[in-house]
């Protein structure tokens, strides 16, 4: 009997081996096809790689290699010249004059034209295209009426003076457009490329770049690789041959791969692991300050919040952003202390009255606040906070909690909303009280900050309005001279802290994992890595 | 003659089962569709919120301007047409094409590991079973408990970090292994640990129970020998119990497990349909349901005819 059973085990046993065997046996490392590859984290899978089709990190990511534009940023985050070699802008500062580089190629060896960029911009603000940033060409002469389908997109203020000079016609002066043109958006696409594939025109295969890397192969879910644009004006100067940036959800699943050697760089640093990186490998965790702000927003339609800025005052002022940064985020977060991030270009964000107080001054002013605008122990104050899914969004809350409670006595409830849910709840502005958010600026200039507090703004998302604060926007927007502009503009941004639609929490900082064989890393503001400026040390080489 | 009328009645019942499906799966449409529609937040909101001109051009874009009626009644004439319809969040492409290119991986994926749940937990469980009792049920017994008792989002870090960032011998994402068969391995095993555990749990009580029957206690007095019962008397009605919960478990595995593939960064269908929903995208959403519904359909009718086919009992009813 026993023999029996011992036959029908290693029957069972050899089919396992059968199954199993041949796969342990196929393993196999990454296989090279040649030429220097980097491996980048892009983090979620990028939603497209069609310019005016994407807003996400992640898709940007990759398109800064693809694509190029007018202008693009060096490796620290300066503005450069690009496609453009250079450009004039007139004196009253609504004509920009572009002269395209002459060795400026696609990668099907076509020359970029200025054609092609009056192509583009048009295809950017047509409304049948339905491109997410056609807000970027506000400026432009007669973008709003094409928006709003009232005239046709060939009427766009872009002319081609000639194949290699382009001409873009403003209705006002926007100091930071240049900035603007840096933007994915603002990036060409190839009119031939798409008249032949359509709408899938931008996937492996069919995809004309202008960039210095061509698309060479999109496995969905998984990774985009790109290989060098030989008809890249730049090319000689670019020094990897591959990029591939791989799709991972999970911070902690990116991180594993960074630690088995399969990634270069990372798109993020998963929070839990944080600290125990900055002791392992502090050469290779790279934290830079970056410009977002997360923020707790105010429902100003809600009357108890909008009749009270005492209240809103208090509320503030009894938070300890630092020990939010140094407790419960603790990833190299700075205080906020302001709405505009610091490292904006030409500007000084201008901080709360109440920011250099001694702590225990400031929760005594507090509380008296908090007094004034009817609320004590007698009539403790009801409020939600309301933040989408997620550790660090509950930990923040829990900690905020618990401030407001130690130093004004009330309890806040707290909503734990799914991502969507929480957009939806407080573009509505019916039900929400308080919410978490982040902001993070688009171009590095003030405005991309400001700009959203301003009446009638699609992301004003507190219902803000100050008549003042609108006047000193317009002020800005019509001023030329930049010392004057930041003026207003910094003027904008102390009348509103005074008003307290907000409480900035904490300045975001990019986190990034980079191996030590990388090369040419610069951390920046924008957080803008263009493989462009990267390369990779042999194995052999001395560090 | 028999043979002929069973296997012409077989394909009637599958036919009748097939076409009562239908109504059953424009039932599952519809209330998706409702739901999906009714789920707070657009395919198109994010923190940054868009131009009103903006996002009213890209509500025409998508027809999402059009009342929930017309809506409707624009996805079904396209089902009609075998169009699932474009995806809202990957603009460039349709919602067949994501569905079709993750597909395979999903489907190589959960085939390698069923087949290896199904060997080792079968086997396990027979093991066990045939020696009820004994040292060797407890043990198998004790890791079928455990592979029970351990989450997949604990197992298939802890593989990681053993074989790809401790040993370095097997890749520790899809992508890492360009395109090599040592991509499957620590997924497969992800994915079957669970699967074998509760398939050595359900073999081997359903063969206790069988090899306790009357007709094999028989079988066994005629001097049978063991593994003879086994595979001859008592293999066929131990599987049943196994086989009505293969239908929905294949199903399941099929579709891709989302823990898996987010921590191994496989394109399977896990994530595109939690994705989908996370995204509010819309068609992506009503195509993962369909093709879903349409799976545990077809398996379960699989099911229902392999059960006529292992007992008797069945078909005569």
């Amino acid at each position: 009997m026993e023999g029996k059973h011992r036959k029908l085990s290693s029957w069972f046993l050899t089919a396992v081996a059968v199954l199993v065997v041949p796969l342990l046996f196929a393993c196999s490392g990454p296989v090279d096809n040649g030429g220097t590859l980097l491996n980048r984290g892009v983090g979620p899978e990028p939603e497209s790689l069609d310019p005016h089709h994407t807003r996400t990190t992640q898709a940007h990511r990759v398109q800064r290699d693809l694509f190029e534009g007018l202008v693009g940023y060096s490796a620290d985050g300066v503005l450069i010249p690009a496609a453009a070699e250079r450009w004039e802008v007139s004196d009253d500062g609504k004509r920009y004059t572009f002269w395209i580089r002459d060795t400026a190629r696609w990668s099907n060896g076509d020359p970029v034209t200025a054609d092609d960029f009056v192509y583009s911009f048009r295809r950017l603000v047509n409304p049948e295209t339905a491109a997410f940033y056609g807000e970027l060409m506000i400026a432009v002469k007669n973008a709003p009426a094409i928006i709003e389908k009232k005239l046709n997109a060939d009427s766009l203020g872009v002319t081609a003076l000639g194949p290699k000079q382009l001409q873009i016609t403003l209705d006002y002066p926007v100091p930071y457009f240049i900035g603007q043109l840096a933007l994915v958006s603002a990036y060409p696409v190839h009119a031939a490329n798409i008249a032949e594939h359509g709408d899938s025109f931008a996937r492996a295969g069919k995809l004309i770049s202008n960039g210095a890397y061509q698309l060479k192969n999109w496995e969905l879910g998984s990774f985009i690789e790109l290989t060098r644009n030989p008809h890249y004006w730049n090319n000689a100067a670019t020094q990897i041959d591959r990029v591939r940036h791989h799709v991972t959800v999970e911070a902690s699943a990116e991180l594993y791969r960074y630690r088995a050697g399969e990634l270069d760089i990372t798109a993020v640093v998963p929070s839990e692991a944080y600290a125990q990186l900055a002791k392992d490998r502090p050469d290779e965790l790279r934290v830079a300050p970056f410009l977002g702000t997360y923020f707790y927003g105010f429902n100003l339609m809600q009357e108890k919040l909008r009749d009270n800025p005492k209240l809103r005052e208090a509320l503030s002022m009894a938070i300890d952003r630092d020990v939010l940064t140094e407790k419960v985020t603790a990833r190299g977060e700075q205080p906020a202390w302001s709405w505009v991030p610091p490292g904006i270009a030409n500007y000084a964000p201008q901080r709360f009255s109440y920011a250099d107080l001694p702590r225990a001054e400031r929760h005594a002013a507090a509380r008296r606040l908090y007094q004034e605008a009817g609320y004590g122990a007698d009539k403790p104050l009801q409020i939600e906070i309301r933040y989408n899914t997620a550790e660090t969004h509950e930990r923040l809350a829990l900690a905020i909690q618990s401030m407001w409670q130690d130093v004004l006595g009330f309890e806040a409830t707290l909503i734990n909303e799914e991502f969507r849910v929480l957009i939806s709840n407080i573009r509505e502005m019916r039900i929400t009280e308080l919410f978490r958010l982040s902001w993070n600026g688009d171009y590095n200039d003030a405005h991309s900050f400001l700009s959203i507090f301003e009446s009638g703004n699609a992301s004003n998302l507190t219902g803000y309005q100050n008549p003042r604060f609108d006047e000193l926007m317009q002020a800005a927007a019509q001023q030329v001279d930049p010392q004057l502009r930041r003026q207003y503009l910094e003027q904008a941004e102390r009348e509103m802290l005074d008003d307290h639609p907000v409480i900035p929490l904490y300045i975001h900082v990019s986190k990034h994992l980079v191996s030590p064989r990388v090369q040419g890393w610069q951390d920046n503001v924008l957080d803008f890595h263009y493989s462009q400026h990267l390369s990779l040390r042999d194995s052999n080489d001395p560090e | 003659m028999g043979n002929s009328m069973h296997s012409m009645g077989a394909i009637r019942f599958a036919l009748f089962r097939l076409l009562a499906a239908i109504p059953t799966l424009l039932l599952v449409i519809a209330i998706a569709f409702l739901m999906v529609h009714a789920a707070p937040g657009g395919p198109f909101d994010e923190e940054r919120r868009l131009p009103l001109e903006i996002e009213a051009n890209i509500a025409a874009a998508y027809h999402l301007d059009e009342s929930l009626p017309e809506q409707f009644w624009r996805y079904l004439s396209g089902l009609a047409e075998g169009d699932l319809g474009p995806s809202y969040r990957y603009r460039e492409y349709r919602v067949a094409e994501l569905i079709g290119a993750a597909i395979p991986v999903s489907l190589a994926l959960g085939a390698i590991a069923m087949l290896l749940a199904l060997l080792v937990g079968v086997g396990g469980g027979i093991a066990a079973a045939l020696a009820h009792g004994s040292r060797r049920d407890r043990i198998i017994s004790a890791l079928a408990m455990s592979g029970i008792s351990l989450p997949v989002f604990v197992i298939a870090p802890a593989l990681v970090l053993l074989f790809a960032v401790y040993l370095g011998v097997l890749p520790a994402s899809w992508s890492g292994a360009d395109g090599g068969v040592s991509r499957y391995v620590l997924p497969v095993f992800a994915l079957a640990l669970p699967q074998v555990a509760y398939i050595t749990r359900l073999t081997r009580a359903s063969m206790i129970e069988v090899m306790n029957s009357d007709f094999i206690r028989t079988a066994r007095a005629q001097g049978l020998r063991t593994a003879s019962v086994v595979r001859h008397h008592a293999l066929k009605p131990a599987m049943l119990p196994l086989l009505s919960y293969m239908g929905p478990a294949i199903a399941g595995i099929l579709t891709g497990s989302v823990v898996v593939e987010q921590i191994f960064g496989i394109p399977g269908l896990g994530q595109l349909f939690v994705r989908a929903a996370l995204n509010r995208d819309y068609t992506l959403v009503l195509g993962s349901v369909i093709f879903y519904a349409t799976l545990v359909i077809l398996l379960n009718l699989l099911v229902d005819m392999l059960y006529g086919f292992l007992d008797p009992r069945i078909r005569q009813r």
